[in-house]
Order: C-alpha cells, then sequence, then structure tokens
C-alpha cells in the first residue's frame, strides 16, 4: 500500500492539505454565521462532523446500489436524514445551544463539505477510507470554527470559552460579533494562510534550485573533460 | 404595510447574504462579473419565490396537520432540488436565449442555502402564504443586490495593487466585511 493512500493520510489530508475552509472554500456560510463564540463554533464543528462521518459511510458503502443519475438526490436524502437526527438530539439535549445555532444546524444539509465528499470521495473509495477522510475534514472543519470563533470571541466581548480573559479596561470590539466582523476575520486569516502556503512553497522550489545548482557544480568540472578526450 | 416591511427588511435590513450568511458560496463564487452576477441572481430569485410558494403549501397543508414536522428538512430539500430540475427543463423548453444566459448556474442554485434557509425562516416565523410569496421576494432582491454591488466592487479591484496572498477570496471576504458595515446603517430603518 502506498503511503498516499494511508487511512492516516486520508485523515491529515482534511486537517491542513485539504482543509474545507482554508483550501476548498466550502462551508463559508454556517462558518461565518456560528463563530460568535467558541462553544458555538465547536458545537457547530462536532454536529457537521457527525453527519459528515455516517453520510460518508452510508453513501460508500451503497454506491453501488444508486444509479448514476440520482445519485445527488439519493445523497441529499441520506445527508437530510443525520442532520434530522442531530437537530432533534440537539434540541432535546442541549436546548440553549440549539436556540443559539438555530436554522444553521438544519442548513447542515446544504453545507457543500458534506455533498463535496461524498461526490468527489466516499462514492469512489472503500467504507474505512471514507470514514478517516471524513473525519480529518470534520476535525479540519472544526478546528477552523475553533479558531475563528476564539479570535472573535475575544476580541468582540473580552472572553474565551465564556470566562473573562480580557481585563475590563480593553474596550470589548463590538464589530467582531456583529456580522461584518465575521467577513473580516475569515478574509484576513485566509490572507495568512494563503501568505504561509507561498513561503513553504517558495522554501521547495529554493530547495530544488540549490540542490541542482551543486548537481551541476559537481558536473560542470567533468564536462571539459570529456570534449578534450573527444579532441 | 405589513408585506412591506417583510419585504424590505429581508432585502437590505437583514440581508440575507450580509448579515444571515445566506449563500455566500455563489456571492464569493459568481461575483467576478456584472452580467453573470446579474443572471445569477434573477435565478435565484425566481427559485426563491417558487420555493416560496410549495414549500409553504407543503409545510402547512400536509406535514403540519399530519404530524410528520420532523420530515421538514428531508421534504424541503427535495422539494427544492425537483424544484430546480423542473424550472431549468421548463426554461430549456420554452426560451432558449435565457436557458443560455442562466444555463450553468441552475443547478447550483439548489445548494444555495439561502433557498432552503428561506424555507426554515418560514416555518420558525409561522408566515402566512402572501408574506411567504413577499419574503421570498425580498430575499431574492437582496441576494441580487449584494451579488451586484460586490461584482462592480470586484471589476474594479481587478485593477487595485492586492497584496499577492490577499488576492482571489481574502479580498472578496474584507470587501463583504465592508460592505456589512455599510449595511448596518439600514438597521435603524424598521
Amino acid at each position: 500500500m502506498s503511503k498516499s493512500n494511508s487511512p492516516i493520510n486520508d485523515f491529515m489530508n482534511g486537517i491542513w492539505k485539504q482543509n474545507p475552509i482554508f483550501k476548498q472554500v466550502l462551508g463559508t456560510c454556517p462558518t461565518l454565521a456560528v463563530t460568535v463564540s467558541v462553544v458555538n463554533g465547536v458545537a457547530m464543528g462536532l454536529a457537521t462532523t457527525f453527519v459528515l462521518l455516517f453520510s460518508s459511510l452510508i453513501i460508500s458503502m451503497i454506491k453501488s446500489l444508486i444509479p448514476n443519475q440520482v445519485r445527488i438526490a439519493a445523497y441529499i436524502v441520506v445527508i437530510a436524514t443525520f442532520v434530522t437526527i442531530v437537530d432533534i438530539v440537539m434540541k432535546a439535549q442541549f436546548p440553549e445551544l440549539s436556540k443559539a445555532l438555530g436554522p444553521f444546524i438544519p442548513l447542515i444539509v446544504v453545507n457543500c463539505i458534506i455533498l463535496g465528499r461524498a461526490e468527489a470521495f466516499a462514492s469512489k473509495n472503500t467504507v474505512v477510507r471514507s470514514g478517516f477522510d471524513a473525519l480529518g475534514m470534520g476535525a479540519g472543519f472544526t478546528l477552523a470554527l475553533l479558531v475563528i470563533g476564539g479570535i472573535r470571541e475575544i476580541l468582540g466581548s473580552n472572553k474565551l470559552f465564556g470566562f473573562v480573559v480580557l481585563p475590563d479596561t480593553v474596550e470589548p470590539m463590538l464589530i467582531f460579533i456583529l456580522p461584518a466582523g465575521a467577513f473580516l476575520t475569515l478574509g484576513i486569516l485566509f490572507g495568512i494562510a494563503n501568505n504561509y502556503e507561498q513561503k513553504q512553497k517558495d522554501k521547495i522550489i529554493q530547495k530544488a534550485i540549490a540542490a541542482e545548482r551543486s548537481a551541476k557544480l559537481v558536473t560542470v568540472p567533468a564536462a571539459p573533460q570529456t570534449e578534450t578526450e573527444e579532441a | 404595510m405589513d408585506l412591506l416591511l417583510i419585504f424590505l427588511s429581508a432585502a437590505i435590513v437583514n440581508n440575507f447574504v450580509l448579515s444571515y450568511f445566506l449563500g455566500i458560496c455563489p456571492f464569493i463564487g459568481v461575483s467576478n462579473k456584472l452580467t453573470s452576477a446579474f443572471s445569477m441572481g434573477v435565478a435565484t430569485t425566481f427559485v426563491l419565490v417558487l420555493t416560496a410558494v410549495v414549500t409553504w403549501m407543503i409545510n402547512n397543508l400536509i406535514l403540519l396537520p399530519a404530524g410528520l414536522d420532523y420530515l421538514q428538512y428531508v421534504s424541503f430539500i427535495l422539494v427544492i432540488a425537483s424544484l430546480v430540475q423542473f424550472v431549468e427543463m421548463f426554461i430549456k423548453k420554452t426560451s432558449q436565449p435565457l436557458y443560455r444566459a442562466l444555463g450553468i448556474y441552475l443547478p447550483l442554485i439548489t445548494t444555495n442555502c439561502a433557498i432552503l434557509g428561506l424555507a426554515l425562516f418560514m416555518a420558525l416565523r409561522d408566515y402566512s402564504m402572501m408574506e411567504s410569496i413577499f419574503f421570498g421576494l425580498g430575499a431574492g432582491t437582496g441576494f441580487t443586490l449584494a451579488l451586484v454591488i460586490m461584482a462592480g466592487i470586484r471589476e474594479e479591484l481587478e485593477l487595485a495593487d492586492i497584496p499577492k496572498p490577499f488576492r482571489g477570496v481574502p479580498i472578496t471576504l474584507i470587501t463583504a466585511g465592508l460592505l456589512a458595515m455599510a449595511f448596518m446603517g439600514f438597521s435603524g430603518l424598521i
């Protein structure tokens, strides 16, 4: 088995290399809407991960039974079923959280991450690999929500996980818990992520150039020798 | 008066894109060009109004009387998916130019959260049939407005000297943030 096919690799893929938010730009609607606080963000991330995991497992199990023409409709029904389960459970167990997230729990149905993974991965791979892929994507999504939620909560209400972390003398920047702040935070984080990516790429390119140069340095003295031999 | 209020609220004050974050994917994806942004907006508005009518009927005439409200999400999304398919076939048969203008955007509308969001908000707020239609119309107008403004700004941004890591999606998000701030000014209107 090659390295790129291992389950751990499938899992790690979702966390950074193909992070659903920063790399694939999927699922931006819930990302922006629920990250008013860390708790809301993480709850949303976990709910999405649950739906993602189980719909990926089911879809990869029944992939050979679904006719190609109606596959999208079939995937959506599977996804909507699991979303209904999550919604009912959350209403019963965490009524406050369910109220805070409001219509964004049912809106997981149209979260492009889930349909995207079903179409791009689960419908083509084994059950085990699809499971790990779904877990990785879910973890990447949850982590991104955690970071965005953390930044917005600290700046917007001086709190983290509901506890006060900044002194009263620091005026909370209300804009960060308003919709405008969501766009700004994600935009700036996105820019930072792009910058990091670019630097990593530059490093790889420079290493390759350096390696090529040192390889040339070795071969250059050999070149005239062959010429003289020919002469 | 109430109907006008619902329309204005959905279109401007609680703009679907800029304050409810519904329909961000097409907002970022299709706002490169003014013409395609407008086509997308019109197509979405059309589907929004149709969805408002059909889901209202399904919810209030079938699901609620039968006590099947836990089937809301599954039936709503199926209705939307088939509605989009139907609209696509209908436009293809009746008006070729319109089909060519909207063609590629129609299938995308199914996964636009604004559509399902509209159906859910309607069910949550217990709107009547007329209110739902105006709500759908308002949401569509707001979506088109945000998309067209954004496309206008992005066409100008092409010429701006943006730091390299911020090109593309990041600058679009930041612009949307500034736009959302501007729309906050309307909040006293209602």
